[in-house]
């Protein structure tokens, strides 16, 4: 049964190394040389990049085959992946349901056995929320960690690349893979110069003898019922090997969704200014002045998702209203970022469920694009304070997955990937 | 309730000012969700004014020649080229 979970399905073989044999599909906002890369957008349909990405060098260096490009909402905006052009994609896991977003096609291709592995980028929450939902395994990089060369940009201050996977180990060892510093991104960071190593896959060994969890009050408030009993229901047993919790509140969290929008879509509004259908993408035609021509190239190529992002964002950072939508929002991020950091004196990983709700049934968000924005509570914290989580699933409501997250400290992922390693 | 009176003509400012044409469908549809969307926003002003410990540092390299796209690769997605560069709209 297709899923809709690809764009593209051409191959592509890699060298011979730690991937070789394994299939790893790649969302289609990464960057391959010669393989048509729309990020599930109209805009981009005959898009060819003449290079690849840092990451896509990585895995055919490591013997990986990239079976193809995964659907996902336009330009990364959604958390359901019915944004697309392309159409949406249907959760192999909770037929009916969506998969969750902005990388649904690279859960969904995932959970359906269609690639052993798959990349996402997590923008706020990205990776995480259709882990969540197809029952699978996602981790999002402390920022840095990963390279972004070769990544179409939508928000560059808050998204990383992450690995997807059936279990936290292949998780890890893909991880593994993509992680390191390149020159071609200024903003990576090597994380040997930050008391760590690139040994993900060995810390997956369940240990978790004398783990400290601290569980945000805020991240459960809001959460469904049956959420927040499959939530502790993990926690319990990871006390039974040998971990302890306690609750912590973090005000600053109940401002993180609304701050992570106005950074997004600020951001947003400016990356994708470069759409013009000049240099690629759909031309405006040559008649009229060059800003007619200009918006009647974006009035074709986008949806309605990335034109309401593209507005909000215009308007968030325009004169009068930049200090009270967007200085505010910087506000929010460092606060949020102060808690985490105070969080982390009596804890050694946070803990939450990974979304409040289990999937929203195809087409019931559609209409309401704030409902789908609050869906977001959980996982957009991470991304304004740069921190690594992961997704891991812990079981499901009569048939619909939940997923625990596991936050950890900048550059803890081998922390957040032995904790996770315990689960699944 | 935002004090940002949203209305299709307010809407049209914006999308003028981030060049993207939008259809009178698509201007009402914005006006009535810009406020929802922009009224929730709004609880940012709850929000502290908070110290920030810039992260980010200035990455330099030497300004040297190297490799990068030739011509024909840098112009193979335009929708249209002439003489060897990307042809747009004319300047009015």
């Amino acid at each position: 049964m297709s899923h809709n979970g690809y764009i593209t399905e051409e191959e592509i073989a890699g060298e011979d190394g730690p991937l070789a044999g394994k299939t790893v599909a790649v969302k289609d906002n990464i960057s391959t040389e010669g393989v048509r890369t729309t990020c599930g957008s109209a805009m981009l349909e005959e898009y060819v990049p003449p290079y690849d990405a840092t990451v896509v060098d990585n895995l055919l260096d490591a013997g990986a085959t990239i079976p193809g490009k995964t659907n996902m909402d336009e330009f990364g905006m959604g958390t359901t992946t019915e944004t697309s052009a392309f159409g949406p994609v249907e959760n192999p896991a909770a037929p009916g349901h969506v998969p969750g977003g902005s990388s649904g096609g690279s859960a969904a291709v995932v959970a359906a056995g269609d690639a052993d592995l798959a990349l996402g980028t997590d923008t706020g929450g990205s990776v995480r929320c259709p882990a969540a939902f197809c029952g699978v395994v996602g981790i999002k990089p402390t920022y840095g960690l990963v390279s972004r060369y070769g990544l179409i940009a939508y928000a560059n201050s808050l998204e990383q690349i992450g690995p997807i996977a059936p279990t936290v180990e292949d998780a890890a060892e893909l991880l593994e893979v993509i992680a390191g510093p390149d020159e071609r991104d200024g903003t990576t960071h090597d994380a040997r110069d930050h008391g760590t190593d690139y040994e993900f896959a060995a810390a997956a060994d369940g240990d978790v003898e004398g783990l400290e969890i601290g569980v945000p009050t805020e991240l459960l408030d809001g959460a469904e019922d049956t959420v927040v009993e499959q939530f502790w229901a993990a926690v319990e047993e990871l006390e039974e090997q040998g971990a302890s919790y306690h609750e912590v509140s973090l005000p600053s969290l109940e401002h993180a969704v609304e701050a992570y929008y106005v950074i997004a879509m600020s951001e947003a509004s400016s990356n994708l200014a470069r759409f013009d259908g000049v240099r690629y993408g759909k031309s405006g035609g040559y008649d009229g002045n060059w800003n007619e021509s200009f918006a009647r190239s974006r009035e074709e190529g986008f949806g309605e998702e990335v034109k309401r992002r593209i507005l909000l964002g215009t308007y968030a950072l325009s004169a009068g209203y930049q200090d009270k939508y967007y200085k505010k929002a910087q506000d929010a991020r460092a606060w949020v970022q102060q808690d985490f950091d105070e969080a982390f004196e009596d804890a050694d990983v946070l803990a939450s469920p990974t979304m409040p709700i289990t999937p929203f049934e195809m087409g019931e968000s559609l209409d309401d694009p704030l409902k789908m924005y609050l869906a977001d509570a959980n996982t957009t914290p991470v991304n304004l304070a740069n921190l690594p989580a992961i997704s891991v699933p812990v079981g499901d409501d009569s048939g619909l997955p939940v997923g625990l997250q596991i936050v950890g400290q900048s550059f803890g992922e081998k922390q957040i990937i032995r904790a996770g390693s315990a689960l699944a | 309730m935002s004090d940002f009176d949203v209305g299709p003509d307010e809407v049209e400012h914006i999308a003028e000012l981030a060049r993207v044409e939008l259809n009178e469908e698509e201007r009402a549809l914005f006006a009535e969700q810009f406020a929802d969307i922009l009224s929730y926003f709004e609880t940012l002003d709850e929000v502290p004014e908070t110290d920030r410990e810039p992260e980010l540092t200035n990455v330099m390299r030497p300004d040297e020649r190297r490799e990068c796209l030739d011509q024909e690769e840098a112009l193979q997605n335009a929708p249209e080229s002439e003489d060897g560069q990307f042809k747009g709209p004319r300047v009015s």
